[in-house]
């Protein structure tokens, strides 16, 4: 068995105002893609923060290659680890293509300028994600979406090996969202690469995610192996909301039954 | 491929600074030149050359170059000082003297005039009082997780209300013949700048400090969140700013006074044209910073002649109607 990238040794997340949680104790191995699900507020961005060293844990600690997170230098995790925001910031001009290349800050020094080796990454990066032609493009010029892919880029361009996205699918059309969770699926299963991805998508989290951790509001966690953690019964108490299945070739199915 | 679909040009740094140093060489010849006797380029070549006329000497050695120089060096460290800014409050209206930051400096200069102290204690004081404002302006703007540009605007304007009113106070309770003198000075004046080479020293000083740093305040500029991710030592780095930040302002308010608005012209006329990368927009800043003070001064000096205006003013009259602009584009 490879080594953990990241451990969560009985990590709870640090919520203000809700009594402690459930301690989470899980290793997040080479090769596995975690998927977080619950309601707004249930601490998925939380956990994604805790997990990379932005935010403290109420309890327990979180192991980056078997060190805890926050005695490893800022920079040493920023080259195992990335995570891509919910939100994207623009407060000034900048490039497209500028804006894949911060992926390369934590491997260059003080005096360093990014080269050419780092400008060929920075453009892969940018096709694999659609974007190549929008590369001189201002930033503040994007669409959601263009944006939502260039954060991932920049994901791509820093190339750690472990992936944290919050909501990576968020403001994608279908074909991008795909796209996206199919990228990183070939990533996770073919570079051995870890990921954890909070979504609000059932169908794509069972389709896409090897491991679920069910978040509910008071705190209470559960994780495990897809196909035992994603049931009916436990997503409709999860979300408050009536489910209908659909057992099919590709696996369960389910969606929202309207008014119920 | 529509215009804004195609690449903008990327501006060679040595370009960019070449350009600026020879209109910086310019700037500095033109300032020179002009005055109450206007001497021409080749009169100025003679001096620098050794020969020239007595009068032509004293003219330029004794009174217009080490203006001149002044002007310049205070002028490149008000526009490091509101790109500084600028990038720790991921805010383009960040300027030391809109902040208050001028204002605390001044008073700490002033507390030690009044007090007869040394020009190396007003220096301090000036510095303390800069840091302090610094620390009263970015703490309270500090609200909850980000700096909002109304939060930090507020922050901002009312302490250096209060700034104002303390150095109204002192004025008035120390009632001293250099009175009108430390008014001009309080507008920014640069009659009594000369012969000081602590500016210079500054200014190079912060451009070796910077620009080591500038990646990383490309990435601070992003947020400090997305910083931390990308591996920027945030806390520190944000330290490190807000302390050159008040050392520069502090220097530039006991050479110059309170002289405004040249941290925020200069870094957003750089940026429309050179991008945000900090590592070329500093070096860029201290010399356009530098050609516009000199510049303004120049014609504080020849507006209305034989009386002189503050260099403040004319700062003024430029930046006023370039902060509501950005005020207004801010708007969304």
């Amino acid at each position: 068995m490879s080594a953990a990238l990241l451990t969560l040794e009985g990590l709870v997340i640090d919520i203000p105002g809700r009594a402690a949680g459930m301690a989470l104790d899980f290793p997040v191995l080479p090769g596995q893609c975690w998927g977080l699900l619950g309601p707004n507020g249930a601490g998925k961005t939380t956990l994604l923060h805790t997990l990379a060293g932005l935010r403290r844990p109420r309890a327990g600690r979180v192991l980056l290659d078997g060190a805890d997170l926050h005695r490893v230098p800022r920079r040493r995790v920023a080259q195992r680890l990335g995570l891509v925001f919910q939100d994207h910031y623009d407060g000034f001009p900048s490039t497209v293509l500028e804006t894949a290349l911060i992926g390369r800050h934590p491997f260059l020094r003080a005096w360093n300028m990014e080269t050419a080796e780092d400008h060929d990454l920075a453009r892969r990066a940018l096709r694999q994600m659609d974007l190549a032609a929008l590369a001189g493009r201002q930033v503040q010029t994007l669409s959601g979406g263009e944006r939502q892919r260039l954060a991932l880029a920049t994901l791509l361009t820093q190339d750690p090996p472990l992936w944290l996205l919050d909501e990576p699918t968020n403001h994608l059309d279908l074909h991008h969202q795909v796209a996206v969770l199919d990228l990183v699926h070939q990533e996770v299963a073919a570079q051995r690469r870890g990921a954890v991805l909070a979504l609000h998508d059932l169908n794509l989290a069972a389709t896409y995610c090897t491991h679920l951790v069910l978040m509910y509001p008071d705190g209470g966690m559960c994780w495990g192996l897809t196909e035992e953690i994603f049931h009916v019964q436990a997503l409709e108490r999860l979300f408050q909301q009536k489910l209908a299945v659909m057992d099919t070739p590709q696996g369960t199915w389910v969606r929202p039954v309207p008014g119920a | 491929m529509t215009a804004a679909l195609r690449p903008r040009p990327a501006h060679s740094p040595l370009m960019v600074l070449g350009t600026l140093g020879i209109v910086a060489a310019l700037s500095v010849l033109t300032s020179v030149m002009l005055g109450s006797v206007p001497l021409s380029p080749g009169e100025v070549r003679a001096v620098f050359l050794g020969q020239g006329s007595d009068l032509a000497r004293m003219l330029i050695l004794d009174l217009r170059l080490p203006r001149t120089l002044a002007a310049f060096a205070t002028g490149g460290l008000l526009a490091v000082a509101g790109a500084l800014m600028q990038v720790l409050l991921r805010n383009p209206l960040a300027d030391p003297y809109v902040l208050g930051i001028s204002g605390g400096a001044a008073v700490g200069a002033l507390l030690a005039m009044i007090s007869g102290l040394g020009l190396a204690w007003v220096s301090g004081s000036a510095f303390a009082g800069a840091l302090l404002s610094t620390l009263i302006v970015f703490g309270l703007a500090h609200g909850t997780g980000s700096w909002t540009p109304t939060r930090l605007l507020l922050t901002g304007v009312v302490v250096a209300a209060g700034w104002g009113a303390v150095i109204t106070f002192l004025l008035a309770v120390r009632p001293s013949p250099e009175l009108p003198g430390m008014l001009y000075w309080l507008m920014g004046d640069l009659a009594h700048a000369r012969g000081n080479a602590l500016p210079w020293l500054t200014l190079f000083v912060i451009i070796a400090l910077a620009l080591p740093l500038g990646r990383s305040l490309n990435v601070l500029a992003r947020g400090p969140l997305q910083a931390a991710v990308l591996g920027v030592p945030v806390r520190r780095l944000e330290w490190t700013v807000y302390l050159l930040a008040a050392l520069v302002t502090a220097v530039a308010v006991t050479t110059a006074g309170t002289i405004g608005f040249v941290g925020l012209i200069i870094p957003h006329m750089l940026r429309l044209v050179i991008g945000n990368d900090q590592r070329l927009l500093l070096p860029a800043s201290a010399l356009a910073g530098g050609i516009l003070l000199t510049l303004a001064d120049t014609l504080a000096r020849t507006i209305i002649a034989p009386e002189q205006l503050p260099v403040g003013v004319i700062t003024a009259m430029l930046g006023v109607p370039v902060f509501l602009f950005l005020l207004y584009r801010s708007r969304t």
